[in-house]
């Protein structure tokens, strides 16, 4: 394969920076817990239904997680009261949370059990629930073996055909989802209703009404995981189901995500507190313990840089990219994550009409390659500089998917020809993937056939870049990552370490606080 | 006037109708899919159906099995209807585009302080490219962002905010003037949206005191006017655009007074 001559030693150093700014707000993240991670626990443990709440369903586990809250007793940590009240009541986990959720019991008010008993019951919880997800794991694995797996993990083959659908309707997301199978996809996305990112709730059961895309629910992920397991058999392939860690509920779709055997998530260390102005102390310790559990379900997350480039200039911008990739590697390193589980994203979205813009969006997507080997890097397609053509759109996606195969991207989200119209209707994704394999197939061994030029304009872009990269890293080194936020070092957004929504739901962990997940996982 | 003008058959505009390679041939193309098995029975529904549109001599260039279940389509066919353009009549936003340094001219010269402009993607939309390429300084297509203008104070509020706070901070920040982005139009949400920024500002007693911009790829003069708005930029407007038109009408509000 075709490799670029990047310095190794501004590498090397981008990396110890990137441990560094990681490393300085580790103690955030480890003397903090969150009301979202607080409610994972609960539904890793089995804690499972909902209670009426102002005339709608509301997760037992919020229903919980705010008694606690109100009763000023959270920061010991949702499982040692819960484990408690199962000493002391000698109830079950579905006995406990029904006598909770209808009022009978409140797990403030139980007499106390000894510390070594509570945390004797929380060990034996939490590894009850560990086996569950191993199994998931597992099913996985003999799945992937039995079917054929489509992913290449040395990326020597054609990136992974990864599209999306967005009905707001799930039942009809699995007929598109199968649809897309059987003219090629390998992999599929539900995209989240725009609204949800922000709730700090996961909406119950199955789901008909959303806007712009489909609410994220533990029945949702089960309707569209049997569709797909289906269209697999069908079609003698695995198919990787992604839905979204992110937002104010990044954990507990974790956890929900890791009990419904989904495969990839949309996770990134940094996103919500850019793109959707969630809090920045709350954002960091959610996406740890998420990645946690995300590392153990063997879950290939997908990070956000993408997103730097809709916003910012993409070919003036490519070092946030990188920067950020350095930091959200570091960041699912310290939560136990494997670097092939790391799909770290970026995108082809400069201007069309920038002279050799292909050249450009080859420098990147080559180093990127080059700089995270092991990754399974998710490519995502220009959606910026589209407009209602979906002529020229077809061909600039014809480009994207060209750079994709020639520069080995690990997973490539689809373009498609009516991007900035509407949600994909089912013969735009069609066309999209036939468009997308006829370029996968054609070029398919070109990146082994090719080599840089050392001094051309692949190699100096991407040189370039990189330097930037290390300039921008030592700025936030030297500055923290919170100030650096504030001072825009990221898609020109600027968030303030008290701003932002979800603040409130972070808690400071007391010294008897209980969560032995944290060591477990 | 080329001699063989007598030959060429010249544009109807009372009986308009589409041109594919010979003057009012009619030809257009279409795509879709039916919901119904690939075959020759699907075949024969779809140029059906696209007869029933008003097309003679229906050519279907393509039938593939886009899924079990699903035919999808491309067809040709000559359109039998026509429109007379010279009754054609558009609304649109009926104002001179005046460069950066005019409109600042203009602000400091007949107002004589900073005009106040507030930017959002409201509601549950999160889709800020709109705006973004309106407010934020490096603006769109080689025209500079309202950020960018001296004698603008162009706020870009993001995503996802709630049409309350929307006005209470114009309030707080004495707006002139709120641009808002729609891109999601799922269920007609940008409407209902739109509409309800519309009915709060009334309450509130600020329709006449803002003047009110939406912007967005579904987004038309027509509809924002329907919507209750001063005006309507669709895709591929230009800050220069928006800043003058925001300028002129605050001007024409000023002469009424």
């Amino acid at each position: 394969m075709a490799h670029l001559d990047l310095n190794q030693q501004t590498l090397i150093e981008c990396r110890r920076l990137a441990g560094q700014i990681v490393s300085k707000v580790k103690p955030v993240i480890d003397s903090n817990s969150s009301v979202s991670i607080e409610r994972s626990v609960l539904r890793l443990i089995g804690v499972e239904g909902s209670v009426k709440q102002m005339g709608m369903d509301y997760p037992v586990s919020n229903f919980i997680v705010d008694q606690l809250r109100e009763d000023r007793v959270l920061s010991r940590g949702a499982l040692f009261w819960f484990a408690n009240a199962m000493i002391k009541t000698g109830s079950s986990v579905e006995e406990l949370t029904e006598k909770l959720a209808n009022g009978e019991l409140r797990l403030s008010q139980i007499e106390k059990a000894s510390l070594s008993e509570i945390k004797k019951t929380a060990g034996e919880l939490c590894r009850k629930a560990l086996t569950k997800l191993a199994e998931r794991r597992e099913e996985r694995n003999s799945l992937r073996k039995k079917l054929g797996d489509p992913m290449d993990a040395t990326f020597q083959s054609k990136p992974l055909v990864y599209v999306i659908v967005a009905t707001g309707n799930i039942f009809e997301d699995a007929i598109q989802g199968k649809a897309a199978v059987e003219a090629g996809a390998n992999a599929i996305a539900v995209i989240r209703s725009t609204a949800q990112s922000l709730l700090d709730y996961v909406p119950e059961g199955a789901t008909t009404e959303g806007f712009g895309g489909t609410y994220a629910t533990q029945e949702n992920f089960r309707i569209m995981r049997k569709a797909l397991d289906e269209a697999g058999e069908a079609s003698g392939r695995y198919i990787r189901l992604t839905n979204y860690s992110s937002g104010l509920c990044m954990s507990e779709i974790a956890a929900m995500a890791a009990i419904e055997r989904l495969d990839f998530l949309l996770n990134d260390a940094m996103y919500g507190i850019l793109f959707r102005d969630i809090n920045m102390k709350r954002t960091l310790i959610d996406q740890n313990f998420s990645r946690m559990i995300i590392a153990y379900s063997d879950i290939t997350i997908h990070t956000g840089e993408d997103n730097y480039l809709t916003t910012a200039d993409a070919v003036e911008n490519g070092h946030q990219v990188l920067a950020s990739q350095f930091i959200n590697e570091r960041f699912a390193l310290e939560a136990h994550m494997k670097e092939e589980q790391m799909g770290l994203g970026h995108a082809a979205e400069m201007d069309p009409w920038h002279p050799n813009v292909l050249l450009l969006e080859i420098a990147r997507a080559q180093m990127t390659r080059d700089i995270f080997p092991k990754a399974p890097i998710k490519f995502m397609p220009p959606t910026r500089h589209k407009v209602g053509d979906i002529f020229f759109s077809h061909l600039m996606d014809a480009m994207f998917n060209f750079t994709g195969v020639l520069t080995n991207q690990g997973i490539q989200l689809l373009g498609m020809p009516t991007e900035a119209m509407h949600t994909p209707l089912l013969h735009d994704r069609w066309m999209a993937i036939k468009g997308a394999n006829y370029v996968f197939s054609a070029a398919q061994d070109l990146g082994k056939e090719i080599t840089y030029k050392k001094d051309g304009v692949i190699a100096k872009h991407a040189n370039k870049v990189l330097d930037d990269t290390l300039a921008l890293l030592r700025k936030i080194e030297r500055d923290g990552l919170f100030k650096a936020i504030e001072e825009k070092s990221f898609a020109n957004v600027s968030r303030t370490p008290t701003g932002g929504k979800g603040l409130e739901g972070v808690i400071e962990k007391d010294k008897e606080y209980i969560n032995p997940f944290f060591e477990l996982l | 006037m080329s001699q063989h003008d007598y030959l060429i058959k010249k544009v109807d505009l009372k009986s308009l109708r589409p041109y594919g390679d010979i003057m009012d041939d009619g030809v257009v193309q279409l795509a879709f899919t039916l919901p119904v098995a690939y075959g020759p029975e699907a075949r024969e529904a779809a140029v059906q159906l696209t007869q029933k549109m008003g097309f003679d001599e229906v050519k279907v260039a393509t039938m593939e099995p886009a899924a079990t279940g699903f035919a999808f389509f491309v067809i040709y066919g000559k359109i039998k209807h026509t429109v007379d353009y010279t009754k054609i009549k558009v609304v649109k936003v009926e104002s001179p585009i005046h460069t950066m340094y005019e409109t600042n001219a203009l602000i400091k010269e007949k107002i004589g302080r900073k005009v106040v402009i507030l930017g959002a993607c409201t509601g549950y939309d999160a889709h800020t490219v709109g705006i973004d390429a309106i407010i934020n300084m490096k603006g769109f297509a080689g025209d500079y962002g309202l950020e960018r203008y001296e004698w603008l104070d162009a706020r870009n509020l993001g995503a996802q905010v709630l049409n309350e706070d929307l006005l209470k901070l114009a309030v707080d920040s004495g707006a002139d003037a709120i641009l808002v982005s729609k891109v999601v139009t799922q269920h007609n949400i940008h409407i209902k949206d739109m509409k309800d920024l519309m009915d709060k500002a009334v309450k509130m007693g600020l329709r006449d005191k803002l003047v009110f911009v939406a912007g967005g790829p579904r987004v038309t003069h027509q509809m924002a006017l329907e919507c209750g708005f001063d005006a309507g930029f669709g895709v591929g407007t230009k800050p220069s655009e928006v800043a003058s038109y925001i300028v002129d009408e605050l001007l024409k509000r000023k002469k009424k007074k």
